[in-house]
C-alpha cells in the first residue's frame, strides 16, 4: 500500500432516491486507481445501490433519482448528454449472481468487442483466449469453447463473467457481491484473482463478507442506512475505526 | 386409522386417474371419429381429394380449393401479424415506459377475448367495404379481406404471448449486457430476444393456430366460393377455407359430400397437430442448447 495513490473516480454528495424512499444520503467517496476499494455494511444500506451509480446501471430502474456528482477523467457521469455506454465500456460489471450468456464460453467473451466493432475471427480469437487466461479460466474451458457456459461450475460461471467483463479493457471493475453464490474454494480462487487484476484495473468491490473485505482490499467504506460512514485504508478501519458504528459493525456487535 | 387414510389415498389415486383415463379416452374417440368418417373420402378420390373441384351438381367434391384457401389465408395473416406482433411485443415488454405497458397489456389481453364472430362482422361491415373502393375491386369479399381479418385476430396472441417470453427472459442477462456498453437495442437483438427464442416461436405458432383454426370470422369474407383463383395469387378473388366450408355445408351435407368434409377436418388436425408438435420439438431444442453442458 506504499505504492503512489491517484484518483480514478469520485463520489461527490450523492443523493439517489428509488421512487420517496431515500437509499442513499450525501455519499463522498473517493475510488483510488489500481486498489481494491470494499464497501460493507447491513443489507439494504446501500452499497450495491452506490456501486451501481457508478456505471449507472440505475438509470434502467424506473422511479430512480440521482443528485450530485461522479467524477471520472473529471467528467460528472451524471452530467447531460454524458455517454453511458461510453462510461460502462470503462467500467466493467460483475453480477452478485453469476449471470452467463446462454450462449457457448467463446461467444460469452466475444459478445462485448463484436458490438464495439472488432469482426475478425483472428483477433476475437485472441481477445477470447486473453480474457480467459486472466480470468484464470483458461486451463479449465479452452478444449470446449463452444459448448454452452450454462454448463459450467457456478464459480466457473463467476470466474467467465469476470473474463467477460474484462473483454472491454475497462478502468474499472465493478464486483457486487461476487462470491455471495459461490463455495469457499471458488471464493478463495476469485479473491486471489482480484489481487492479480489489481495491478492492471481498478476494482470496487461490494460485500458482506467482513473477511473477504479484509482480506482482500486495500481501502474500505462502511455504509448504514444510505449513508457513508467511514472510509479509510482497510487496515485502519478493521484495527482502528474511528467511528463508534463503524467498531460496532466489525466487532459483530450489530449487522 | 393408518389403514382408513391409505384407503382414502387409494380412492383419491383412481379417482384421479379415471378423469384422466376419460379425457384421453375421449380426445382418442374424436381423433377415431375423425378419421374413419373422413375414410370413404380418402378410398374414393385417393391422392386426387387435393385436387380442386367441388360441385354439388356434379357430386364432385375434392379439397384442393378449400386446402388452397386456407394455406393462402393463413400465410397472408403470417405476413401482417408476425412482424407488427413481435415488434408490438418487443415495445411492451423492453421499451414501453410502466404506465403506457399497465394499460396497454390488458388492452391487448382483452383483444384477444373478443369473441371471433365479432372480428368477422367488423371485417364484413367494414374492412369489406373499404377494401372495395381503395383496390378497385368488384367486391371486397376475397382471400385478402380474410387474410387482414385473421391477422388481426392473430395479432394480440403473438402480442401477448412473446411480451410474455421477453419479459420472463432474466433481467442479470439484459444488466449483463448492458453493463458491457451494450445499447438497448443490442441488447434487445442479441441477448433479449434470442433467449426468449422459444416462447416467441409459440407465440407465432399459437398465432398461426388461430389462423389457421379460425371459421366464423374468415367464412363472413372469403366470399366461400370453392376455387383457387386464376392467377392463383391473385389474392383479391373470393375463395373458401377448409374451416369455412366445413360450417357452411355440413348441415346439408350428405354422403360423399360429408366425407369430403369431414377429410377437410382431418387435414386441419393434422396441420394444427404438426404445428404444436413442432412448438413443443423447437422449445425442447433451445432448452437443451441453454441448459447444460
Amino acid at each position: 500500500m506504499s505504492k503512489k495513490t491517484s484518483l480514478e473516480m469520485e463520489v461527490k454528495d450523492l443523493d439517489l432516491w428509488y421512487d420517496t424512499k431515500q437509499a442513499l444520503k450525501k455519499v463522498n467517496m473517493p475510488v483510488y486507481k489500481n486498489k481494491i476499494t470494499a464497501i460493507i455494511g447491513p443489507s439494504g444500506c446501500g452499497k450495491s445501490t452506490l456501486l451501481r451509480c457508478m456505471n449507472r446501471m440505475n438509470d434502467i430502474i424506473d422511479k430512480c433519482r440521482i443528485e450530485g456528482e461522479i467524477l471520472f477523467d473529471d467528467k460528472n457521469v451524471y452530467r447531460k448528454n454524458y455517454d453511458v455506454v461510453e462510461l460502462r465500456k470503462r467500467v466493467g460489471m460483475v453480477f452478485q449472481k453469476p449471470n452467463p450468456f446462454p450462449k457457448s464460453i467463446y461467444e460469452n467473451i466475444a459478445y462485448a468487442p463484436r458490438i464495439h466493432g472488432i469482426k475478425k475471427k483472428k483477433s476475437l480469437d485472441g481477445i477470447v483466449q486473453q480474457c480467459l487466461k486472466d480470468a484464470f479460466i483458461w486451463e479449465e474451458v479452452h478444449d470446449r469453447m463452444e459448448s454452452s457456459a450454462m454448463g459450467l461450475s457456478g464459480g466457473q460461471q463467476q470466474r467467465l463473467c469476470i473474463a467477460r467483463a474484462l473483454s472491454i479493457e475497462p478502468d474499472i471493475i465493478l464486483m457486487d457481491e461476487p462470491c455471495s453464490a459461490l463455495d469457499p474454494i471458488a471464493t478463495a480462487k476469485i479473491e486471489d484473482l482480484m489481487r492479480v487484476l489489481v495491478k492492471d484495473y481498478t476494482v470496487v468491490i461490494v460485500t458482506h463478507n467482513m473477511q473477504q473485505a479484509a482480506r482482500v482490499s486495500d481501502y474500505t467504506a462502511y455504509m448504514y442506512l444510505g449513508e457513508l460512514i467511514e472510509f479509510g485504508e482497510t487496515e485502519q478501519i478493521f484495527e482502528n475505526p474511528q467511528e463508534e458504528l463503524t467498531e460496532k459493525y466489525i466487532t459483530g456487535r450489530f449487522g | 386409522m393408518l389403514l382408513k387414510r391409505t384407503v382414502k389415498e387409494d380412492v383419491i389415486k383412481f379417482f384421479f386417474f379415471m378423469l384422466a383415463a376419460v379425457s384421453i379416452f375421449i380426445v382418442f374417440f374424436v381423433i377415431y371419429f375423425l378419421f374413419s368418417e373422413s375414410l370413404p373420402a380418402f378410398q374414393e378420390y385417393g391422392f386426387s381429394i387435393f385436387e380442386s373441384e367441388w360441385s354439388v351438381p356434379r357430386e364432385v367434391y375434392k379439397i384442393g380449393a378449400a386446402l388452397f384457401g386456407t394455406a393462402i389465408v393463413t400465410i397472408g395473416a403470417m405476413i401482417i401479424a408476425i412482424p407488427l406482433g413481435l415488434l408490438v411485443g418487443i415495445f411492451l415488454s423492453e421499451i414501453a415506459p410502466f404506465h403506457i405497458r399497465t394499460i396497454l397489456k390488458p388492452v391487448i389481453e382483452l383483444l384477444a377475448g373478443i369473441p371471433s364472430i365479432v372480428y368477422g362482422f367488423l371485417g364484413a361491415t367494414l374492412l369489406v367495404q373499404y377494401l372495395q373502393p381503395s383496390f378497385d375491386l368488384l367486391k371486397g369479399i376475397s382471400l385478402f379481406a380474410g387474410s387482414l381479418v385473421l391477422g388481426i385476430m392473430a395479432l394480440p396472441i403473438i402480442i401477448s404471448i412473446s411480451d410474455d417470453a421477453l419479459k420472463a427472459v432474466p433481467r442479470d442477462l439484459k444488466e449483463a449486457s448492458l453493463a458491457l456498453g451494450a445499447t438497448k437495442w443490442e441488447t434487445i437483438k442479441k441477448i433479449t430476444f434470442p433467449s426468449a427464442i422459444s416462447g416467441v416461436s409459440a407465440a407465432i405458432i399459437m398465432g398461426m393456430g388461430r389462423a389457421v383454426g379460425e371459421t366464423m370470422a374468415v367464412s363472413l369474407v372469403v366470399g366461400n366460393i370453392m376455387q383457387i383463383p386464376v392467377p392463383p395469387f391473385d389474392i383479391f378473388e373470393s375463395g373458401s377455407t377448409l374451416t369455412s366450408i366445413i360450417a357452411l355445408e355440413m348441415g346439408e351435407a350428405t354422403g360423399i359430400q360429408t366425407y369430403s368434409l369431414f377429410a377437410c377436418g382431418v387435414i386441419l388436425f393434422i396441420i394444427v397437430g404438426t404445428m404444436s408438435v413442432t412448438s413443443n420439438l423447437l422449445k425442447e431444442r433451445v432448452e437443451k442448447k441453454y441448459k447444460g453442458g
